[in-house]
């Protein structure tokens, strides 16, 4: 398995792709255009926004007749969400090593 | 959501953390296998078992207040020098509270890994898990050591 993390976080880094993404959640599924109306931003804006959070695997196109919607795809932002608490985890462990260390015996 | 940040507050001396955190005979009891260098000069180089030896670009050294390195993330080539594209910063921020050590970590710069690292990725995964065995390890040594 493997989890595009920092494709991912480039992706959630941008205020506005987060809104998009949060609106297609909301929706279910959407078109660039029908997007665009709700933002302040232009349609054109939305397709490359749309295009980095395809890439980073977070949303996916699916072609009906002319029209392109736009679904989330949960799985990503969960492997990357477990990817980041894990590595946190290991922090956690660190600290505590380090905590006992620096508490316990002479050094 | 691009960085971590973790504390923990420390029942010693600030100097005694700062010790225990930067020096390379300590380092290896709680990161690593083995270590050597010397940070004063920005020199480190972290050991594992099983994937051979890292530099470390120690990027502050600020005693007893503030250590930051800058290591590779996921498994590279043993002597892989750590760059922005390949790496993370880890930054330890001590505070004297009373007779106590507040200690802070923040990794940051995931965002910045180079595309596409996806086997880097994967072997950050194996290697976190690897890790937590490791460190399970070292928390038995420590507890001996305390006791």
């Amino acid at each position: 398995m493997t989890t595009d993390v920092d494709g991912v976080l480039v992706a959630l880094a941008d205020p506005a792709r987060r809104r998009l993404l949060d609106a297609l959640g909301e929706r279910g599924a959407a078109t660039a255009t029908a997007l665009a109306v709700d933002e302040p931003i232009s349609r054109q804006a939305v397709v490359k926004h749309l295009g980095v959070l395809e890439r980073a695997g977070l949303v996916a196109p699916r072609r009906a007749g002319r029209e392109v919607f736009y679904e989330v795809r949960p799985d990503r932002l969960g492997e990357t969400a477990r990817w980041m608490a894990d590595r946190a985890a290991t922090w956690d462990r660190r600290l505590a090593a380090i905590k006992r260390l620096a508490e316990g015996a002479e050094l | 959501m691009d960085r971590i940040e973790r504390e923990v507050t420390v029942n010693a001396p600030i100097e005694r953390v700062w010790a225990v955190l930067t020096e390379p005979e300590h380092i290896a009891n709680w990161f690593g296998d083995s270590a050597s260098g010397d940070p004063r000069t920005g020199e480190l180089v972290l050991g594992w078992k099983e994937y051979g030896d890292f530099p470390v670009s120690v990027e502050r050294y600020e005693p007893p207040h503030a250590f930051a390195f800058r290591w590779v993330t996921g498994i590279a080539e043993s002597g892989t020098r750590p760059v922005p594209g390949n790496s993370t910063l880890v930054e330890f921020s001590l505070t004297a509270e009373g007779r106590a050590t507040r200690l802070t970590v923040v990794e940051s710069g995931f965002e910045s890994l180079d595309l596409p690292e996806k086997e880097q990725v994967r072997h950050a995964e194996d290697n976190t898990d690897g890790w937590r065995q490791e460190l399970d390890e070292l928390r038995e040594y420590a507890e001996r050591l305390a006791a």
